[in-house]
């Protein structure tokens, strides 16, 4: 890592502007102590999510491929700033990253997107890479650079790294071991806790189910929370807002199912690194969490 | 009672099999039956068709009951059967090809009725949540 200020074109999805405010500030603001100045992109839209998995699919990559469009304005206009995207949300990595390898395996799809989006001054080739924000830590940043930055080591805290799906399946995707990744892990090591392995890590949690069937995401966070709980984890760190959701504000219907359940919070790792780096509450924002995870961090020493 | 069940190249050449084939872009006959997409589905406990036993009834043009069945709106394409079949064949793909089968038949057929959540249950949910589910379920 140079000294200079590295630009980098930021994706935050629609729940990063709402219900998930906490990933986004805390994302900014750890990547402002990494000295990577990331900027948001002009007019993003809708990532597309979910990935259509239709062979023959074109309609619904217009929406991911729009914004890496968006990605060649940005880089056309901001001096040092790469043909790169990345974005903390697992869910717009995964739909935005298979769009992309999608248009670039299908030549026709791509002509027929361009034809779509002809309003556009700049046509797509397949030229935007995606990456995930823990990808961008580790392969660009590094952990031993980032473990340099650390003010506040979390030492003593014990924080299982839950992956669900989207980061590490289809294969295509993956940017690390789909059964049993470690980018996570590492990242918590240099932060100065201690990762705790549990079995349920790359379990799905029920994604959309929780709209209309929460009784089946009452089962899996059950399942899911209870493996990290065994381990004797402290707290639970994701990167997908929809798992967080599920496994955070569902608990409550968790207890309902099992009356043996214990609540245990969930942060994203943004908020841990943020935490780590000694960022105040608004680059936090723990108020938007479920389950308070100030006593937890109290009991540690780490408030 | 006997069922004679007779198993032919052109039972499986079927234009339901052929649409399905097309638009998972998958070769259903190379299943051969292994059971690890069920095994490891973390929605199996709630189907009424097991991943492995939708494989084998689209491979026998059992267009009907996949259709009809509970199981195909219950995946959520998790991708865990995908990364772990030994033969390669995306079972997701399969299964959101029997969806969109349904969503696309010309006529309403939603899996999901947002009208019917109260309006604290639709407050509460992030917008990840209920635009996957509008694009999973309602055509």
């Amino acid at each position: 890592m140079g000294n200079e200020k590295m630009k980098l074109a930021y994706y935050p999805g629609c729940t990063l502007k709402n219900q998930a405010t906490n990933f986004d500030v805390s994302t900014v603001s750890s990547m402002a102590k990494l000295d990577v100045e990331v900027e948001e992109l002009d007019r993003w839209n809708c990532c597309g999510t979910v990935h259509a998995l239709n062979s023959d699919n074109v309609m619904n990559r217009v929406a991911p491929i729009t914004n890496l469009v968006r990605v060649k304005e940005a880089q056309a206009k901001t001096e040092g700033m790469a043909s790169e995207m990345m974005t903390s949300c697992a869910m717009c990595y995964n739909t935005l990253k298979r769009a992309n390898i999608d248009v670039q395996k299908r030549s026709d799809a791509l002509a027929t997107i361009n034809d779509l989006l002809s309003l556009e001054n700049i046509k797509y080739e397949g030229d935007v890479e995606v990456l995930h924000l823990l990808e961008y830590l580790r392969d660009r940043v590094g952990f031993d650079n980032l473990a340099k930055k650390v003010s506040k080591p979390l030492k003593g805290l014990r924080v299982a790294s839950y992956y669900g799906c989207l980061l590490m399946r289809p294969k295509e995707v993956a940017f690390d071991d789909a059964e049993n990744p470690q980018v996570m892990e590492n990242l918590v090591k240099a932060l100065g806790a201690t990762p705790v392995e549990f079995s349920q890590k790359t379990e799905c949690c029920g994604a959309y189910h929780t709209v209309d069937q929460p009784d089946i995401i009452a089962g899996r966070t059950d399942k899911i929370m209870g493996s990290a709980s065994e381990e004797q984890a402290d707290l639970v760190v994701v990167s997908c807002p929809l798992c967080a959701f599920n496994l955070d504000f569902r608990q409550d219907d968790a207890k309902r199912l099992n009356p043996e359940f214990k609540h245990m919070p969930v942060l994203y790792f943004t908020q841990l690194m943020a935490l780590a780096f000694g960022c105040d509450e608004s680059a936090l924002r723990f108020d938007l969490q479920h389950i308070d995870p100030l006593p937890t961090l109290k009991a540690r020493g780490l408030d | 009672m006997d069922t004679t069940l007779r198993i032919t190249s052109a039972r499986t050449g079927s234009a339901f099999v052929a649409r399905i084939e097309k638009a998972a872009g998958q070769k259903l006959m190379a299943c051969y039956q292994c059971g690890k997409c069920s095994a490891g589905c973390p929605m199996a406990e709630h189907m009424d068709i097991l991943p492995n036993q939708m494989i084998r009834m689209a491979q026998l043009g059992m267009q009907e009951q996949l259709l009809a069945s509970k199981a195909i709106w219950l995946c959520v394409s998790c991708m865990t059967c995908n990364s772990r079949c030994p033969k390669e064949i995306k079972i997701a793909e399969v299964i959101e090809a029997l969806r969109t089968t349904e969503l696309r038949s010309g006529e309403r057929h939603d899996h999901l009725e947002v009208m019917a959540l109260t309006p604290e249950a639709r407050g509460v949910l992030p917008p990840i949540a209920m635009i996957s589910a509008m694009r999973k379920l309602t055509s």
